[in-house]
């Protein structure tokens, strides 16, 4: 029988490692758009502060939202409880208290994640390094995800690790998609619409999503599919219904589950109901905070039932 | 040739291995001669790979540092092993049951009629004085009637080799996790020793301390829930918590993991919702226990947790109020309480001791500071003694100090030359201190290690071997030489 507190540690040491990864794949689609727009665009690094949700402490720490400021504030900075090295550092320690249920290399590789990073990352906020120390973040997140699908037993330690891995998934695809709604471009002229097309290029490479996008839709990137292939596609795994449903068949699992599941339920329903190509950049943003919501409630739920 | 015996030098005390002559003794002549064989390589290759399998099997004790946060040490680990012939080994084993079967009646004696203090046989004053006598635990009856469930005595032998118990750790008493390790370890480094050698096996621990923890379950039921508490990742002793708990199959819980409702029941909570706890084998000490009974600030602790073990819903190990015979002014009576409850002699010696309390012995205690130990009754892990013939006046003066201020929290013992063993230092051999810890479980039955946790002083002339502050530690074999080799 699992404890609550063991069950709760899992789901938490998951949730930061993806939240570490993601956040990672944030600062990157920023930059390549950044790179990709004509130079008379000034697009910033505000909205990625917003996005994260933790703008009120940015302002009240820093007096300008230029790159290295922002960079250092996401990736480093200590007073920042959702920064990388913060995630990195309550992944640790979430995972140390249930070493004995994960098997030894997944910790050490968790362990490994958090010194790389805390060694890296105050020199790494260059834009070349940066690249470099992100791309090992993801890697090193990516590893953990390996190797515990590979080598943990799948019984309900798992379930709540991957639920907790797919409920921040799914947050943090809404957060990469808004970069691109909320960020930028007043509402499209014609003469930039060629940039349209490679914005949404950069949001699918950012998800490691763009080879997968190509083969899946055959077609050339255009804001209605991506925004139906990153929200409503059934398999596509940082895709928001695939992490849905993930979660649906870990609770499948778990016993006394039909509150966070009739949630969940309503939450599926909603995002496969959206009529995305209709949705403006304003409407469009406004439908994330919906379902950044809903996850929310799921959490809350879930939190509940079980912890 | 790395390893030459005839320049290991042994005068003036018991090696372990070698006598005075320079011959190993004989249920170590198969040993020595392997490690004499070894080349300088050899070593440096049995040594790694002591290391990396400590590293792989991740063998660990926390030390806490607030900038870092909990570190994990690597355990400090001697290839050479302590040998004990097995007949020597019966007859300690015998006096450790002994022993515990003892210290237990006394421990349920104190907390109910005292007759041996009204008997004269145990001061009064003692007790009123006591630090670990709860009153809280006055009138409880717990299984079988045993208090000290779980006992780690510390023995030692002098340059005579005179085997002595140094003290008895009766509250939660740490180290076993190491002792199956270190055998691990062996088994992995020296696999031909283990071919030629009748070594009795250590492995039984985890499973005889299951079936002690279950014989106390209040309910009778086939598998009675068992929870390991622990006080959580930043104790010294986590790795070990964690590691029995994993041997023996039970949860690993930390105080607010359970809850006590007012029926007195004790529950853990699960992802299914609550479910009832039969025994608890407690990591942290009594004063943390309960809230509601000890200290109300505590948070590792459970409340309402005594009062579900006085109504006898839950067992708890070792119970509360068992540290009362964990005390070195109450280790003096020992061989008393033996005579007394048992009517038989002590079949292993304490060593002896000067009770400051007394005033005649007190007044010999400050004569002779400089020849003597001397040890608060209640502290453990080596603090707050000074070792009289290293100490400088000043240390001794304060000391002087100390027990005429407070002399029911002093004893006195002489300075024993410790035994040694052969250790490596670099590639050579050189005797080191050492002592051992056995442990001792009471429960429907009494069951005692086949040797204990063998720790040494890695410090030359050190006769220090906690683990923190620079000990390490040996495996122990107890070797059949009767049924062959």
């Amino acid at each position: 029988m699992m404890l609550s507190r063991v069950a709760n540690n899992i789901y938490w040491a998951a949730r930061y490692i993806e939240r570490a990864e993601n956040t990672a794949r944030l600062i990157n689609v920023n930059s390549h758009l950044l790179l990709d727009l004509p130079k008379r665009i000034r697009l910033g690094w505000e909205p990625i502060i917003e996005i994260l949700g933790n703008d009120k402490l940015f302002y009240q720490r820093h007096d300008s939202t230029d790159e290295r400021q922002v960079i250092r504030f996401i990736v480093s900075e200590q007073a920042n409880p959702g920064s990388i090295i913060n995630s990195l550092r309550q992944a640790r320690e979430n995972a140390r208290t249930i070493r004995d249920i994960i098997p030894r290399e997944a910790w050490e590789q968790i362990n490994q994640n958090y010194l790389y990073a805390r060694e890296h990352a105050s020199s790494s906020l260059g834009r070349r390094k940066r690249e470099d120390l992100l791309r090992s973040i993801i890697l090193g997140a990516q590893s953990v995800t390996g190797m515990l699908a590979g080598t943990m037993t799948h019984d309900e330690g798992y379930d709540f690790l991957r639920m907790g891995r797919n409920l921040e998934r799914a947050d943090m695809t809404t957060r990469i998609v808004d970069v691109r709604s909320a960020s930028l471009l007043p509402e499209m002229s014609e003469d930039l619409s060629p940039f349209e097309n490679i914005q949404w290029v950069s949001v699918l490479k950012s998800l490691t999503a763009y080879q997968m996008y190509r083969r899946e839709m055959r077609i050339r990137v255009r804001r209605p599919d991506v925004l139906r292939f990153l929200l409503q596609e059934r398999r596509f795994p940082r895709a928001f219904y695939h992490a849905t449903c993930e979660v649906e068949n870990c609770l499948q699992h778990l016993p006394h589950n039909d509150k966070p599941l009739k949630i969940l339920t309503r939450l599926q329903k909603k995002v496969l109901g959206a009529k995305l190509e209709k949705l403006q950049q304003d409407e469009l943003h406004g439908f994330v905070d919906v379902l950044q919501l809903d996850l929310a409630r799921l959490h809350n739920e879930i939190s509940a039932s079980y912890f | 040739m790395a390893i030459r015996w005839g320049s290991y030098k042994v005068k003036g005390i018991h090696d372990e291995l070698i006598r005075v002559s320079g011959r190993p003794r004989p249920a170590a002549r198969a040993l020595c001669d392997y490690l004499r064989a070894l080349k300088d390589k050899d070593i440096e290759e049995y040594k790694a790979a002591a290391e990396s399998a400590i590293h792989v099997m991740g063998i660990t004790f926390t030390v806490y540092s607030e900038e870092e946060g909990s570190i994990d040490r690597a355990w400090p680990f001697d290839i050479i092993p302590r040998i004990i012939d097995r007949s020597e080994w019966q007859q300690v084993e015998a006096g450790l049951k002994q022993r515990v079967q003892a210290l237990n009646l006394f421990i349920d004696d104190l907390y109910h009629k005292q007759q041996i203090v009204k008997d004269k046989v145990f001061p009064e004053e003692l007790l009123k004085d006591s630090k670990n006598f709860r009153p809280q635990c006055v009138g409880v009856d717990p299984p079988h009637g045993v208090w000290a469930h779980i006992c780690g005595s510390d023995l030692v032998r002098d340059s005579d080799g005179t085997i002595y118990v140094l003290e008895d750790n009766l509250r939660v008493p740490s180290g076993v996790s190491y002792m199956l390790e270190n055998r691990q370890i062996m088994k992995r480094v020296f696999p031909e020793l283990f071919e030629n050698y009748n070594i009795l096996p250590v492995d039984d621990y985890p499973s005889q301390l299951y079936d002690m923890l279950a014989s106390l379950a209040p309910r009778a039921i086939e598998q009675p829930e068992i929870v390991v508490l622990t006080p959580g990742i930043y104790n010294s002793a986590y790795f070990e918590h964690a590691y029995l708990a994993q041997q023996m199959g039970a949860e690993l819980v930390e105080g607010s993991d359970l809850v006590v409702d007012k029926n007195d029941m004790v529950y853990m909570r699960t992802i299914e919702g609550l479910s009832q706890v039969d025994v608890i084998y407690r990591r942290i000490d009594d004063m943390f226990l309960d809230p509601e009974a000890f200290d109300p600030d505590s948070m590792l602790g459970v409340a309402g947790l005594m009062r579900a073990w006085k109504a006898g819903n839950v067992a708890l190990a070792n119970a509360p109020g068992a540290g009362v015979a964990d005390d070195k002014v109450v280790y003096s009576y020992v061989p008393e309480i033996i005579r007394y409850y048992l009517d038989e002699e002590p079949l292993i010696d304490n060593v002896p001791t000067y009770r400051c309390f007394k005033k005649a012995e007190r007044d010999h205690v400050i004569q002779n500071i400089a020849k003597l130990v001397v040890k608060p009754a209640n502290e453990s892990g080596g603090y707050g003694m000074l070792i009289g013939p290293q100490a400088t006046q000043e240390e001794r003066d304060k000391f002087v100090n100390l027990i005429r201020r407070d002399p029911r929290n002093y004893i006195a013992q002489p300075l024993l030359t410790l035994s040694t063993a052969p250790t490596l230092v670099g590639n050579r051999v050189e005797p080191r201190h050492l002592d051992l810890r056995p442990f001792i479980l009471s429960g429907e039955k009494t069951y005692v290690t086949t040797g204990g946790l063998t720790r040494v002083a890695l410090r030359k002339g050190s006769t220090v071997v906690n683990s923190s502050q620079g000990g390490g530690s040996k495996d122990t074999w107890i070797v059949d030489m009767e049924s062959g080799q």
